[in-house]
């Protein structure tokens, strides 16, 4: 088991280094350069060489990816143009609001991708199955900022049952009013996050648990005398929810990849919405800054879910 | 003379019992996979109007776009601000600029679609050759590429193609499908891999390769033909994906070059607080159409699964 985990963080070193190696890369390519923000028309061209050649920017790429690397592990990850503020604090702000939206999604996803998964598996080609393959099917199909604009029209507009901008009311003082506020906001992207996350939960548990009904096992169970309900609560359920448990993992990517969409759909303030607008006013650190937080935390996710796998299903580790 | 020439030849089969014999054969014979797919689409009829919709769709707004000239749909008319929809000039309404919505979903769905055609192509072509090479070789030449494959896989890709298309100035559909291609490749090559490498442990490629038949013939000529099937579904499904791949980056603001219509910018329309409600007839036709198109793809793509998978035929019943 320890071998599998060494292994695995092993593998992670360079690809972390490979994805800081890209991400410094792209930050070269973008046009302007770290003073943007802070020189004006009366700024003399010697001051700025001077400032290019205090800084490094003169030097070879491979000394200014190790400066770049230096100043990462000391936290600095520059200043914002558009702020003129440590990147740090700014993305720490709205990393917090991203974090919540986050979590309340993966929570529903999961209390509703699990019976959901386990009842179509259970019931396989009853009109309930019917149904949730129907659903599934339609979830998948269609993009999912079209679901965010259509949910935030009917739900939002139409109906007006939820806010439709923001994390927070305008007006609201601290305390708990805040925290009501805050949860108002979160709940409709939340749901439409959730809804759509779980078809790929409720996919993979129905074709876990068709697979274990028809395993020897179960059949063995059914044999003995087992009552059908007790093999799928003690055999059937457990061993098809254990694989379940690794996807938390794979599923960060997903929920940061689709936060983008919809902080900007719900004009949530959090890191995808930053995103959006420091590629709007072209603020490179701010930039360069999420994509690499972006691929450091789906790369812990996979490496996170890896582990899960090789801990509940021996099979998989590998000397 | 006249004895040896085959057409002359009297036949002892008379003309009736040959054309039943061939009957008889025909019918016994195993299907083509066309028949399969023609089979399976005629028992679901659904999986038929799907695929009508799409093809009559995707002819209808290459046709037609050709009848509407750029400057039509690109002046902006401050007299026809918000008109209403469903009247003579403008049966969809007209946008914040006067510009008539009806005109620019047909040229923005040709775009779009055009755009998720080339994807599909350019970027299935590569995940195709690409799981099909690494499932055939197997051992150090798989490890590698499936190590590259899970990498991109972890990679943050929406954001670099956002960065990309950023970065490169004056880019075109063109340049945006090969950037959008660089990242998409990934989809069907783990399926195509692992159908590979089952299909290289197999008695005809081990007769092939002592024949000394090359290793690139093998792959394309001899694997590749009998994976088609699953190829084809995949490209399907693919396609439907990839219509929301371009839309979902024009959505955002960093699709298809400003002036260009697409259907991610008109549902960007939705994006603005009056437009949601009052003006709704500049995005939501868009958005309608996109759901219909991606689920009739989508729904075609299962029947073409069901149809290369035996046990799941609904033709055969």
């Amino acid at each position: 088991m320890w071998k599998t985990i060494l292994r695995r963080v092993l593998i992670i070193i360079p690809e972390v280094f490979v994805l800081s190696i890209l991400v410094f890369l792209l930050a070269k390519a973008m046009p302007g350069d770290p003073f943007t923000g802070s020189i004006n028309p009366h700024t003399s061209l010697a001051h700025i060489h001077h400032l290019m050649k205090i800084n490094g920017l003169y030097d070879p790429w491979y000394q200014q990816y190790w400066n770049w690397l230096v100043h990462l592990f000391h936290g600095d990850l520059g200043m914002s143009y558009e702020y003129q503020e440590p990147v740090t604090r700014i993305v720490g702000e709205r990393a917090i609001n991203t974090l919540w939206l986050a979590v309340f999604a993966t929570v529903l996803t999961y209390a509703i991708g699990l019976p959901v998964g386990l009842y179509a598996g259970r019931h396989q080609n009853s009109r309930g199955d019917h149904a949730i393959r129907m659903y599934t099917y339609v979830t998948y199909a269609i993009p999912f900022f079209v679901i965010l604009v259509m949910g935030l029209w009917i739900f939002g507009y139409l109906l007006g049952w939820f806010p439709t901008t923001g994390s927070i009311g305008t007006n609201v003082g601290s305390g708990f009013p805040a925290v009501i506020s805050r949860l108002q906001h979160i709940i409709l992207p939340g749901i439409l996050q959730a809804l759509f996350g779980l078809v790929g939960i409720v996919q993979y548990l129905r074709s876990e648990v068709i697979d274990a009904t028809h395993s020897d096992y179960v059949r063995t169970a059914r044999s003995k005398g087992v009552p059908v309900k007790d093999v799928f609560k003690h055999h059937v359920f457990r061993n098809s929810l254990l694989p379940i448990t690794a996807t938390a993992g794979y599923s960060i990517t997903g929920l940061l990849g689709g936060s983008i969409y919809t902080e900007t759909v719900f004009s949530y303030p959090g890191m995808g919405l930053l995103f959006v607008s420091a590629i709007n006013y072209r603020d490179y650190t701010v930039i360069t800054a999420l994509v690499l937080m972006y691929g450091v935390l789906s790369m812990l996710g996979t490496l996170l879910s890896d582990i899960i796998m090789a801990a509940v299903d021996p099979r998989i580790r590998i000397e | 003379m006249a004895q040896n020439d085959p057409l002359n030849k009297k036949s002892s089969i008379s003309a009736e019992d040959l054309t039943r014999l061939s009957k008889e054969a025909e019918a016994t014979a195993t299907p083509s996979s066309r028949q399969i797919i023609w089979k399976e689409f005629k028992a679901d009829k659904i999986a038929l109007t799907s695929a009508i919709i799409v093809v009559g769709f995707i002819l209808f707004v290459i046709i037609a776009s050709f009848f509407i000239p750029a400057g039509s749909y690109k002046a902006v008319n401050i007299m026809d601000y918000f008109n209403k929809p469903f009247t003579p000039d403008f049966w969809l309404g007209a946008d914040s600029s006067g510009r008539s919505v009806a005109k620019l979903l047909i040229v923005g769905s040709r775009n779009s679609i055009g755009i998720a055609i080339g994807l599909t192509l350019i970027s299935g072509t590569f995940g195709i050759a690409y799981g099909l090479i690494s499932g055939y070789f197997g051992g150090m030449t798989d490890m590698i590429m499936s190590r590259i494959y899970d990498f991109m896989l972890m990679l943050p890709t929406l954001m670099f193609i956002i960065v990309l298309v950023t970065i490169i100035q004056n880019y075109n559909a063109i340049t945006l499908t090969l950037i959008l291609s660089l990242f998409q490749w990934m989809g069907s090559s783990r399926l195509i891999r692992s159908r590979a490498l089952a299909e290289s442990r197999k008695d005809y490629v081990a007769a092939s390769k002592t024949s000394g038949t090359s290793n690139f013939k093998i792959i394309f000529r001899e694997i590749m033909p009998n994976i088609s099937s699953l190829i084809i579904v995949e490209m399907t499904l693919a396609f439907a994906g990839n219509l929301g791949v371009e839309t979902g980056l024009s959505f955002l603001g960093f699709g298809l070059p400003n002036g260009t219509p697409s259907l991610g910018t008109l549902i960007a329309n939705a994006t603005d607080p009056t437009n949601i409600t009052q003006y709704w007839w500049t995005w939501l036709f868009a958005a309608l159409e996109i759901i219909v198109l991606c689920l009739a793809v989508s729904y075609v793509g299962q029947a073409l699964r069901r149809s290369a998978d035996a046990s799941q035929r609904l033709g055969d019943k």
